[in-house]
């Protein structure tokens, strides 16, 4: 427990320091709602109908761009070769690194969902139905998207093909995350069914994830 | 011979030129007669002629699904006994599946526009299928990056492994979500619900698909197979000590 506790605490640190670039996403994340507008127009009631979907998409495009720095740095230091070697498994490994990953780049996407939702002229129980998706689903996306960084850990600019190849997994969580989330503005009945399936899907991306992901690490090095 | 002396691929190499003039001349033959009978079925008495739309369509759906299937155990192989006839096998399948499913998407748009009165709807299947292509797409992508065939080959089978999660969604997305494309008539627990005389012209098509796509793959195979002993001699070449400094002197 102790290398894994030891390992999440270096991976935050490093993301939420100088060159880390935790933060960017957020920024993304804040400019791919504010060129929403211009795009479909100023109208307030079409914003708060088409709000969560906009949240969802802006949430899954930030999480994308900031992908490649999951194992990037660690292939350029040698690091990734130290932990495929060393004794804990390399699941774990890779779980806490996402994990890590996510509360330092996921969980700011979620903590301004509700700011950023304002712009979107949402009601406060439309803001909370997408708050609550938001934190279920963003870490779903990290963990799929950590195969797509896996897979093109060894190449120079990976970046696009990562979202290239991650971007068909994820139409699941979106559909869900989206459905879910929307589903207050016609009534409370139908949040729990989508809220439900969104997170036996974030539970499967955990498993899913992390082993493909530790499989894909374990192949590249070789 | 046992079966595991073909996975040899010189041998594999030496049987394909041997089978592959018959598998030619039983597709041919196939397609000959599948689609005579597609011209002789009758037409449909609501969708009038447009149903023939369907004998190439449905084959298509049903290739485009089986040709991931077969890249899924291909990767197994390929992940589990390091075979590199089972690399071979998944690179070559993938164009062929891209193309199945554009194909299959296409005629189905074409037949949507008279029948369905729009090209697309984002109905589930027809996304789950277009998702299937961006698949295929993206496996190419991922093949056509990494320099190294072995790499490419295990990064490849990892992530068409996690794809098959899409089949059984394309396959009961019919029957989860009721929307607007029908559900399976032929495939049924309670026997098929299309006419004979309209069932056995698709049958002979679908089998003439598959042969197809089994001509298709054994000859891609096989180019693979050579292209890969062609990278494989220009490597040695370059690595031979003197090669360079001759050709600089």
């Amino acid at each position: 427990m102790k290398p894994l506790i030891a390992l999440f605490a270096r991976e935050w640190r490093l993301s939420i320091r100088v060159g880390g670039g935790a933060l960017m996403g957020a920024l993304f994340f804040l400019i791919v709602v504010t060129v929403i507008p211009f795009g479909v127009g100023p109208d307030l009631a079409l914003l708060a109908r088409i709000g969560p979907a906009i949240l969802w998409i802006g949430a899954l495009l930030s999480t994308l761009l900031t992908l490649d720095r999951l194992f990037q740095g660690d292939r350029d230091d040698g690091a990734l070769d130290l932990l495929l070697m060393g004794d804990t498994a390399l699941e774990l490994v890779v779980f806490i690194k996402c994990l890590a990953h996510w509360s330092a780049t996921g969980l700011p996407l979620v903590i301004v969902a509700p700011c950023l939702a304002l712009f979107m002229n949402m009601d406060p129980q439309a803001i909370l139905a997408t708050v609550l998706t938001l934190l279920v689903g963003t870490p779903a996306l990290t963990f799929l998207g950590s195969i797509g960084a896996a897979l093109t850990v060894s190449l120079r600019r990976g970046g696009v093909l990562s979202a290239i190849l991650i971007l068909p997994l994820t139409i699941p969580v979106l559909i869900f995350g989206v459905s879910a989330a929307s589903s207050l503005l016609s009534g409370p009945a139908g949040f729990m069914t989508p809220f439900l399936i969104l997170c036996g899907l974030a539970l499967f991306s955990l498993v899913v994830g992390s082993v493909a992901s530790a499989q894909a690490l374990r192949l590249a090095a070789e | 011979m046992a079966l595991v002396d073909f996975a040899n691929p010189t041998r594999f190499v030496a049987l394909t030129a041997r089978v592959t003039p018959w598998l030619i001349a039983l597709t041919i033959a196939l397609f000959a007669v599948g689609l005579y009978g597609t011209a002789l079925a009758p037409d449909d008495y609501q969708q009038g002629a447009t149903v023939k739309i369907m004998f190439i369509h449905v084959p298509c759906a049903w290739l485009s699904m089986f040709v991931y299937a077969t890249m899924a155990i291909s990767s197994l192989g390929t992940l589990v006994w390091r075979h590199p006839l089972a690399d071979v096998a998944a690179r070559a399948g993938a164009p062929l599946g891209a193309a199945f499913t554009f194909v299959c998407l296409a005629t189905g748009s074409l037949w949507g526009k008279p029948m369905w009165g729009t090209y697309w709807v984002w109905d589930a299947r027809l996304t789950s299928e277009l998702v299937l292509l961006i698949m295929y797409l993206g496996l190419i992508a991922l093949w056509q990056t990494i320099e190294d065939p072995l790499k490419a080959a295990r990064a490849v089978a990892v992530l068409t492994l996690v794809g098959v999660i899409n089949l059984p969604i394309i396959k009961f997305s019919v029957d989860w979500w009721n929307t607007l494309h029908q559900p399976a008539a032929v495939f049924r627990m309670d026997g098929p619900t299309i006419d004979p005389s309209m069932l056995w012209p698709l049958l002979v098509m679908a089998l003439a698909a598959t042969c197809l796509f089994l001509t298709l793959h054994l000859l891609a195979m096989r180019n693979e197979i050579l292209r890969r002993r062609v990278r494989t001699l220009r490597l040695m070449e370059a690595a031979r000590p003197g090669v360079g400094s001759e050709r600089s002197a």
